[in-house]
Parts: C-alpha cells; structure tokens; sequence
C-alpha cells in the first residue's frame, strides 16, 4: 500500500520535473539532440557525458596555488609541537663595531646649524659637515618669509595632494622651479630622499629596460629594485660601456620586434664619488638608441651652472632634451622635500602614480615657501652665494688635493661636497680593507674636531649592504665628507683646509696605523 | 629655456583675492612671554623649573586664541547704556573690529566648544572587539554599479579608438610609440586616469590656501575642456574641512604652537641641512624624540621627515630574506612597499581576521620556508592601528593573544590612530588599556593628529639604536626641518597638559564626541557606515561611480568639503565618501554636516541603511540596551526597520545617545 502511494507519488514528482525542464527556453532543443546522438552513437553519448562531469568538477575545484607545490599535511597536535619548538631569531641583530663607533660619535648640535655651530659638548666648531652650501640657514628675508608663511598656513598641510593638502603655495612652488630650470612643468614631493625611489617605479614597469650607472646613488637603487623592470648595468661614468650597453639592448630588441620603453637613469653629480657626469654626450646617446633619459640632479640643483639651475646650464643643454630631471630642495636651498620637472604629461602621470606623492602629506607650506625664496636669493644674486662658494671651494681643494700625500679629491672642481678618498698606492701598500679606511677617516675627522672642525665621512652603508640588485653589488669607497660653505671667509676656509691636511697626515703616519711599517712617502 | 621667476598666481587677475603669502600675511607679533616658554623647551637642559612654572602660568594668561580660555570680551548688551550712552556703566567693552576678526580668524581654524556636555573619553570596556557589521545596498544598487563601469569603460574605449584615428593627435602623443620611442604610458592606469578619472578630476587636489582647520580655503577654478585645464577664478570659497586629518586641531596659525614654531625659526633657523647620521641630529630632535618615547610609552623612538618613508624604510631594516612579513590585506602601500623592498616572504590575511590570521601562522610555523622547509628565522606581522578607508580599529586585543601562542613580533602602523583614540590620545595600546611594552614596534606619522609632518618609530633602546645605524632614511634621507620638530613638541606637551593645562583633555575628549555623535546621526538618517564607533574616520558609502563627483559637488555646493574615494582605492563597488572629524569641529558644524548629508542623501538616494548596522529607534521603555538583543530575538526580525530619523529628531537625541554604546 505504502509502496503503491510511493509510487505515485514519485511519478507526480518525475512529472512535475519534466514539465518544469520543458518550460525552461532551449530544453527541446536539448533533449532532441541528447535523444539522436544516442541512437546514432551511444558511445559519444556517455563520452560527452563524462565531458561535462570533469567540466564541472574542474571548475568547482579550489584555486591552484603555487606556494602549496611542496605542503605536507601535518595533524594539529604537530603544528602545535612545532609552534612550541620554533624559536624566532632578535628582531634586529647586535650592532657591529663600526656602527657603535658610529653611534657614539654622533654630532649633536645645540641651536641653529651654520658655518660655526654649537655642539653639546659646549665647544663651537667650524662646521664643514652640513649641505648648507650659500648659508641660506641664516638668512633673515627667508626667515621673516617663513614666519609669514607659519602665521597664514600653521605648519603641517594635515593631508595628502590629492585630498586638500594642495596648497596655492605648492603650485607656486612648482612653478618657480619649472620656470628656474626651464622645463614645461615641475612636482613637488615632500621628501628629496624618496623622490626618485618613486618616480622610476612610476614610469618603468615589469618588461622595460632601464639602463644604469653602477655607482648610482641608494635612492635610485631603490627605484630600480621596486620598478621590477630588467636592469642593465654600465661600467661608472664610463660613456663608452654606456654606448656598448645601449647598442646591445636595440641590437636585442630589434629581434624581438616588440618595442618597449627604455630608460637611462644616472646622477648629474654622483653621491658616492662626487663626479660630474658629461650631459652632452649622454643626450647623443640617448638620441641615438631612443632611450628616456632620468637625471638625478639631488646634489647639483641650485650648484652648478652659472645661475645654479644644474647641469643642464652648466653644460649648455636645453632642459627640456631632458626626459625627468629630479632634484632636491632639502639641501643648499634649506627648504625640504624633493621635485621632479619635465614635460607637462611627465608631471601629471606622477601625480597619481608615484607612490610617495599620491600616498603621502603635502610639503608643509612654509618649507614650499622656502624652497620659492631660496631660489629667488640665489638667482638674484648668485655673485654672493654660487660665486662666494666656488671660491671658497677652490682654495678648500687647492689645500688639500695635490698637498696632501695621502688622500686625492674624486669630487668635480665645481662640488661643494669634496669627498676625499685614500690614495689608491697607500690602500695598496697598506693592504688597508674598506673597513681599515672606515675607520682612518673616522679618525681623521675626529682629530679634526680635535681641532675644532667638524667633518664627516661618506655614509656608503646602504649602498654596500643593499642586496635587493644582484647583479650590481657596489661598495662605496669609503671618503671623507668636506662640504664648502660660502657662509666662512677665505681666510677661515684655508685655514680649516690646512687643518684637515695636517690632520690626515697626522692620523696616517700613527705609529699604530702604519701597519706594515712601510716608510712614509 | 630658462626663464625668470614671476609669481605664476600675479598674471591670472590682478585684484585677485587669493591671500598671498608675500604680502598679505597679517604677522601677529609674538608674545614675549611665549618667547620666553619657546625658548626654555628648546634647550636641551632645563635652566631651572621654578622659570618654567612661571612661563607656563604666563603663557595661559596670554593666549586669547586658545581653546580653554576663549572668553574673551564678549560684546555687552546692558540697558544702562541705553539710557546713558554717553557714559559706559558696563563693565566689558564691545571688542575692537581688530579683536573680533582676530578671534573669527582663530575659531576659524578651531571652533569654540558650545557645551561642555560635547565631549567624551575615548576608551574601550575591555570586551572582545566585534567587527562592524557591514549593511549592503538592495541588489539594484550593485547592478547599476557595476554596469556603470561597464558603460565608462566601453566609452573610454570607443573614444580612444577615434580619438587615437580622428582627435586631437596632442592628447595621444604619450599613449603611441613616436620616432623610435615606445609609449610612456599605455597600461591600464593610464586608461583608467584618463577616461575615467578625468570625468570626476574636479573632485580631487582641490587647491587650498590657509590653515586646513575648523574651515578649509578652496581656490576656485573652472575647466572648459573637461577637466584637462583648470582657469583659476580668483575667488576663494571658505569650507567646513570634514577632509583634513586635523584629528587634534592642530592646524592652526595663531596660539601656543605657532608661537613656539616662530621662536625656533628664529633660534635653530630654517633646515637641519643634513642627514640626521652627518650633522642633522640637533638637541631639539633628541628632545622630540624623547617626548614622543614617552608619550607613546616606549624606552626610545626615532623621527624621519616622511611617514611614508618611515613605513619604507623600516621594513628594509627590521626584516630580510628568511624572514615573513604577515600583513593585513588592507594595509596602507607604504607597509606594502617597504614589505617588498626588504627581501622577506609577503603573505596576508583577510582585513581584521583573527581566525585567518591563526590558521595563516599555523601554516607557516609548520611548513617553513617555501621549497627547503627551513624555519623561519622570524615572523613580523604588520597591521596598522585604524584602518584609513574603512574606519575600522585593529583587534589588538585577540592580535596579543595570538602573540603569545605564536612568537611573532608586531608592528603596528598608528599613522590615524596616534592621538585620535585612546583616553590619553597615546593610540591603539591606549584605547584598549594594552601594556605597550607587549607590541615590538609602534610607528605612527605627525602629520595627522599634531599638525606637523614625518613619521616616528618607538621601541626599545637596543632597537631603536640599531635602527639608526642601519636605517637608510636616517643614514641619507633629510632631517626634519626644526620648525616641524618644534610644532611636534609643542602639540605633544598640550595634549599630555604640560603646556595649557586642560586644552589638550579637551581636544580628545571632542573629538571622541564628535566621532561618535556624527556616526550615530548619520546611521540615523539612513547612510551606511563603516568602522568602528570611536574611529574619527567616518565612511558613507556610495556605490554608484557617478555619485562620487555628484555627492561632492553637492557638498561643495552646502560649501562643505568633503574627500571621495572610488576605485582602486576600494574596491570596485564600494566607493565611498569620507569624513574625517576634527576636535576643531563643535556641534554646530556637525549638525551643519547632517543637514547637508540628510538633504543630498534624498536627492542621491544613498540612504541604503536596513537597520542592522545600528541607528535604529529608541527601545521602548522598560528595554535596557544590554536586553536588546534577547528583545529582538523575542520579537522577530521584524524590530530591524531602515531607520530614516527625521533631523530635527537626530539632533535632539544625538548628544544624549552619542555617550551610550551606540546602537
């Protein structure tokens, strides 16, 4: 009896299921064609059937994941031993000897930073150490601007550009350096330091080629490592391996067909080495094998050329032949962030894709303002600042490179910044390591401060520990750090030139730092 | 060629009353008691206390413009002197026009609190952190949206496609390979920025001028080409700033920290001139960085001139190969960026999820490395305090419990979080009565909450000095410049009471009312909402692309500015609006924000709420909120009605409601 009313019960359902399969649009079509390959091939039938069951299956199936290549499945009481079991290394190692040496022989300043500063020991020394290369620290126009500015703005622009943190301020900077350099447009980043770390990444993406100096300086080097671009190298400041390098990529591209972008990025002035790079022919080359070119001008805006605009003035090239020029205005102008200036679409892609513009605050407004006056003081006279500072280094080099017997000066004639280095016959007589002449020069500066003169040696940490570009590993050579400044007189300059030299030959000729006793030239 | 420099705002109208900053800067001499308090917490050492005492007392006598002490002359209305107007009888003299613009200026960038009921502590009651519950829009909603960006994307393309064959051939020159050269930009950004971006161009980087305080400055300025080309109009629109993350108000250019800001100027000069590892280490960065350790409640911390770069270049520093960085998925780019520069493994875990977080850090315990299956040498999970699109607070409560099972190190990225939450404004650890000496490594930016700029990192000594030996960003990046360390200093001291007494308890405990009376008003009035009830970062959701330009022309309309997101900054469906409270905000402006909200809301139809995120009505009598839940479940589903309050209604029982959990 219950079997029976099962029974019909079951035929209602099966009835209901067809009528409701029927209604659905294309269902005849279906069964029509599911109902004739049947009788003409039953075979491809069940085929088709097991076609549609693995199409199912695959896409119900989880996602395929790379990372579980090589999982072991483990039951929770083995994790749980394992959790037990793992024990993390120190969140960050001990310090190394150097850096400890480093850290306790910081400069701390008391007050204003200028050609004399306070230090906390009490003591005032000369200081040849800071970036303020014409003074500008000092400056009571800029000073009364800034205060002006502090008294209309406040200090912080609370907010990132896209978001209100623009500023008419801002705009107004970026129009000044636009026009200062000559360049169709100007951006303006709240720091010099990761300004170019953001600009490559911007342009370059995964598949171009980039084309690089092998000393380029850490900021670039890590531009490069995010931009996940394919990274060439050429021989430092070597234009010739430069053109072999560039021909190479066109000679490989040409094969493919497929073109893509190529960059060169490289420095005006090098950080690591204080060269001057030759403009006129890297422009050539560049025309040559159609690269862009990214010009890192961190260390020669506002120093070189006649008026301070760079090495495009300097060397009598027209910006705008320039691609990207990057520059700072955190250093001889005493303001602070950094800016990249070229083309008008150049600038506007960068104000939504460079990271550390779209994902950061504004420039604070007063050190905008800074960065406008600055320039104005220095274009308006650059007599008494540029011409004052160039002098000034003259006679800080004429004391030191052919004088002394120990050290040579890399940096170009027209660098404020001399970076004095080991004789490379004195490294080599003295089989001195990279971290022997750490720690001379750090002698050196000590027994200058001995004398009241504060200098610093070249931080090429970064450079030598940065792993992220496997193929360029680059040591900095170690270097003294002399920056000139147009805030000392001739007299006080020459002065404290002489005191380094004697300090140098002093350190060298120790007893305890002449390791093999070799004779003192 | 090079050109000299003119002033690019002089050519565009000569009776322009843009204010410019050469010439029109009204310079409020300093006081020379404010001089003398300047001067004594700049020097490395204090002189004597007893001096310091008096500056203080000195120093709040003075400030007219401060908050606690806004009381000044009010203009006296008296019947006597009516009758004799020839002799004043009253004992206060109607304000001078100088007097009353200095104090329109000074409420201006910080409004003046209107009761004293308007404020509340900021704390958590110590039970486990729910996650916001998240309302969706009806079906309909998502549909349009997405078929929206369908209709952009095909226009974009289709005009591309003639654009590139019949258009201005100027406006495609950097998208075609030209004489030799590839494209500059041909990805999908690029498309993105240009065909759709561009459309709502007008409704980011709006220039501003001033203070970004109470009221934010907007420049005017119109397109006739579609947003390609702005003509600025001269005019100024002056705005209520629901924008800026001015959580404290301390963007301002009048009272104690512009006086302390002016007297550094003057005393260390514009720039440090250095990195901070040559000669930019100066005797008022060690103070800053002192007083920051402390008020966050760490041994030592260290600034940088960027927050971005703090993020960047910690990472580098603390992690490298071998290691796990574990991050959140929502975490800011800095973090993702650093995460990428140091070498280490990246995974992530589902925003605020503590159960994919444990099972995450199971698995990778248990299979180690990838490939060899070596340990890792150490795991760091990266999560940030208050998350800066959504709103919602870091569950640290259940991130520590899982620590100590599990032996990660934590950094935190307080960047929103520092000085907006907390009874003390010291952050998450604050707010949720967290030892911090249990988090590794708290970063936080000041730009936000102290109204200056950079980024710090607090931790223990040893850390923090190997940090500075190593960190890049120290070794070679700018020192802050000492104006911006000085405001830092002199914000840290007002909100920890040093400096005006009383001013800064009153600046967290308004913006801790204010967080919560304008997310209660507009759960209200029917938006949906996201985050967290003490988060001051307030997202009203959206949807539609094409309402992202047309709520914020709205608003600008009310004259209120307001900042939109849509993708990719969220996620595709989800664009949003965001307002940021200020404790410069009172009531007034709040309410003035509900009303235009109320109004645009019905005209955008963005009133989506369903009732189970919160703003329902009141309980009947008898009901504790504590029963709620019990009386819902006794009495259906059917309680959860939309709620659309009327406004008069929502800020009649706003205040009252906003110090209850909010429901």
């Amino acid at each position: 009896m219950e079997l029976q009313e099962l029974q019909t019960h079951l035929t209602e359902w099966l009835n209901e299921a067809i009528t409701a399969f029927q209604k659905v649009p294309g269902s005849a079509v279906l069964i029509r064609y599911v109902r004739s390959s049947y009788q003409n091939d039953p075979v491809r039938s069940a085929i088709e059937l097991v076609l549609v069951i693995f199409f199912i299956r695959y896409l119900m199936a989880p996602a395929y994941s790379t990372s579980k290549q090589n999982f072991i499945k483990l039951t929770d009481d083995e994790i749980d031993e394992l959790v037990d079991e793992w024990t993390p290394e120190p969140l960050v190692p001990n310090m190394t000897v150097l850096e400890e040496m480093e850290s306790e022989k910081l400069p701390i300043i008391v007050g204003a930073t200028g050609p004399k500063s306070k230090l906390a020991n009490g003591r005032t020394v000369t200081n040849l150490a800071s970036y303020n290369f014409y003074n500008l620290n000092a400056n009571e126009q800029i000073k009364e601007k800034a205060i002006q500015t502090l008294r209309t703005y406040g200090v912080g622009p609370c907010g990132p550009p896209q978001f209100y943190g623009t500023q008419d301020v801002h705009m107004r900077a970026e129009a000044d350096i636009a026009n200062y350099i000559g360049t169709e447009g100007c951006i303006v980043y709240a720091q010099a330091f990761s300004t170019i770390s953001s600009v490559i990444p911007a342009f370059c993406k995964r598949g171009d080629i980039i084309v690089a100096d092998r000393a380029v300086n850490y900021s670039i080097r890590r531009g490069l490592e995010i931009s996940r671009s394919n990274i060439r190298w050429y021989a430092h400041n070597d234009l010739d391996d430069l053109e072999r390098v560039m021909a190479k990529v066109v000679a490989e591209q040409a094969r493919t067909k497929k073109l893509t972008r190529r960059f060169l990025v490289t420095e005006a002035l090098f950080e690591t080495t204080g060269e001057m790079n030759d403009l006129p022919h890297l422009i050539e080359l560049k025309e040559k094998y159609k690269f862009r070119i990214m010009l890192d001008e961190t260390w020669s805006f506002g120093v070189l050329g006649r008026t301070g605009r760079g090495l495009t003035e300097a060397q009598n090239v027209d910006p705008t032949q320039v691609d990207m020029i990057v520059g700072s205005l955190a250093g001889p102008l005493c303001a602070g962030g950094g800016f990249c200036a070229g083309p008008k679409d150049v600038v506007e892609h960068q104000r939504l894709t460079a990271a550390s513009y779209t994902f950061s605050a504004a420039l604070p407004a007063m050190l905008a303002i800074i960065a406008s006056e600055s320039l104005h003081v220095i274009q308006e006279n650059p007599e008494a600042t540029l011409g004052v500072c160039r002098e000034n280094i003259r006679l800080m080099r004429a004391q030191l490179d052919p004088k002394s017997d120990w050290v040579i000066c890399t940096s170009a004639p027209e660098n404020p910044i001399l970076l004095l280095v080991l004789k490379p016959q004195v490294v080599e007589a003295r089989r001195l390591t990279a971290e022997d002449q750490e720690r001379l020069l750090q002698e050196v500066a000590d027994e200058c401060l001995a004398n009241n003169i504060l200098v610093t040696r070249l931080k090429g940490g970064p450079i030598t520990t940065h792993m992220g570009l496997k193929d360029n590993v680059y040591t900095a050579t170690p270097a003294l750090k002399v920056c000139v400044t147009s805030g000392l007189s001739k007299k006080e300059t020459e002065k404290a030139g002489i005191a380094i030299r004697h300090a140098i030959t002093k350190v060298m000729t120790k007893k305890g730092n002449n390791k093999l006793g070799v004779p003192t030239a | 060629m090079p050109r000299r420099i003119t002033n690019p705002f002089s050519s565009s109208s000569s009776s322009s009353t843009m204010p410019n900053p050469d010439a029109a800067a009204e310079r409020r001499p300093s006081l020379s008691k404010a001089t003398r308090i300047a001067q004594f917490f700049s020097s490395p050492k204090s002189k004597d206390q007893l001096s310091e005492k008096q500056a203080l007392q000195a120093m709040q006598q003075n400030q007219g413009a401060g908050t606690a002490t806004s009381i000044l002359s009010l203009p006296s209305i008296s019947l006597s002197e009516h009758l004799n107007s020839h002799e004043s009888t009253t004992l206060f003299q109607p304000p001078s026009l100088e007097e009353t613009l200095k104090r329109q200026r000074a409420e201006a960038q910080f409004g003046p609190l209107n009761s004293q009921s308007h404020r509340y502590i900021s704390t958590h009651d110590g039970s486990t952190l729910e996650p916001p519950v998240e309302d969706e829009p009806p079906y309909y909603y998502v549909l349009t949206t997405y078929l929206s960006y369908l209709i952009l994307i095909f226009f974009g393309h289709a005009r591309d496609f003639f654009g590139k064959r019949f258009g201005d051939q100027n406006h495609y020159k950097a998208l075609r390979a030209q004489n030799g050269y590839a494209p500059l930009n041909d990805d999908f950004d690029n498309f993105y920025v240009r065909r759709l971006k561009m459309r709502i161009d007008d409704c980011f980087a709006r220039p501003t001028t001033g203070v970004p305080g109470r009221y934010i400055t907007l420049l005017d300025r119109k397109s006739d080409d579609f947003n390609r080309n702005y003509q600025y109009t001269g005019t100024c629109t002056e705005t209520l700033n629901m924008s800026s993350y001015n959580y404290l108000g301390f963007a301002q250019s009048v009272g104690p920290c512009a006086d302390a800001v002016e007297e550094c100027v003057h005393k260390y000069g514009l720039s440090a001139c250095s990195p901070r590892a040559d000669t930019g280490t100066s005797d008022l960065a060690l103070e800053v960085e002192r007083e920051i350790a402390k008020f966050v409640g760490k041994p030592a911390a260290m600034v940088f001139s960027m927050g971005f770069v703090t993020n960047a270049g910690s990472f580098p520093a603390l992690v490298s190969k071998g290691d796990l960085i574990i991050s959140d998925e929502l975490n800011h780019a800095s973090i993702r960026i650093g995460a990428r520069l140091s070498g280490a493994v990246i995974r992530s875990f589902k925003h605020n999820n503590m159960d994919d977080l444990e099972k995450l850090l199971r698995e990778a315990i248990a299979q180690g490395q990838p490939r060899t299956h070596r340990p890792w040498k150490k795991i760091l999970v990266a999560i940030e305090g208050l998350y800066s699109m959504e709103g919602t607070m870091c569950d640290l409560p259940g991130i520590l419990a899982l620590k100590k099972k599990y032996k990660f190190f934590l950094y935190i990225d307080e960047a929103h979080s520092i000085g907006a939450v907390g009874a003390n404004g010291r952050g998450v650890c604050d707010y949720f009565n967290v030892d911090p000496a249990e988090v590794d490594i708290l970063m936080g930016t000041l730009t936000k909450s102290f109204g200056a700029n950079g980024g710090y990192v607090a931790a223990e000594k040893h850390i923090i000095d190997k940090l500075k030996a190593t960190n890049a960003a120290t070794l070679l990046g700018e020192s802050p410049a000492p104006a911006v360390l000085m405001q830092i200093l002199a914000s840290l001291k007002i909100i920890e009471g040093e400096l005006a007494p009383g001013q800064g308890e009153e600046r967290l405990q308004r913006i801790a009312f204010n967080s919560r009376y304008l997310r209660l008003g507009l759960k209200r009035l029917g938006f949906i909402v996201y985050g967290h009830d003490d988060s001051p970062i307030i997202p009203v959701m959206l949807y539609n692309p094409g309402k992202i330009s047309a709520f914020s022309h709205e608003m600008l309309k009310r004259k209120i500015a307001v900042v939109v997101v849509g993708y990719p900054a969220t996620p595709l469906i989800s664009s949003r609006a965001r307002f940021c409270v200020s404790a410069a905000h009172n009531k007034d402006d709040l309410d003035r924000l509900l009303a235009a909200c109320d109004e645009v809301g019905d005209i955008l139809q963005i009133k989506f709420s369903t009732g189970v995120a919160g703003g329902l009505e009141p309980l009947p009598a008898g009901v504790t909120p504590e029963m709620e839940k019990e009386y819902i479940k006794a009495k259906g589903q059917a309680l959860i009605k939309p709620p659309r309050w009327k406004l008069e209604d929502v800020i009649a029982r706003g205040v009252e409601d906003a110090k209850r959990p909010l429901r």
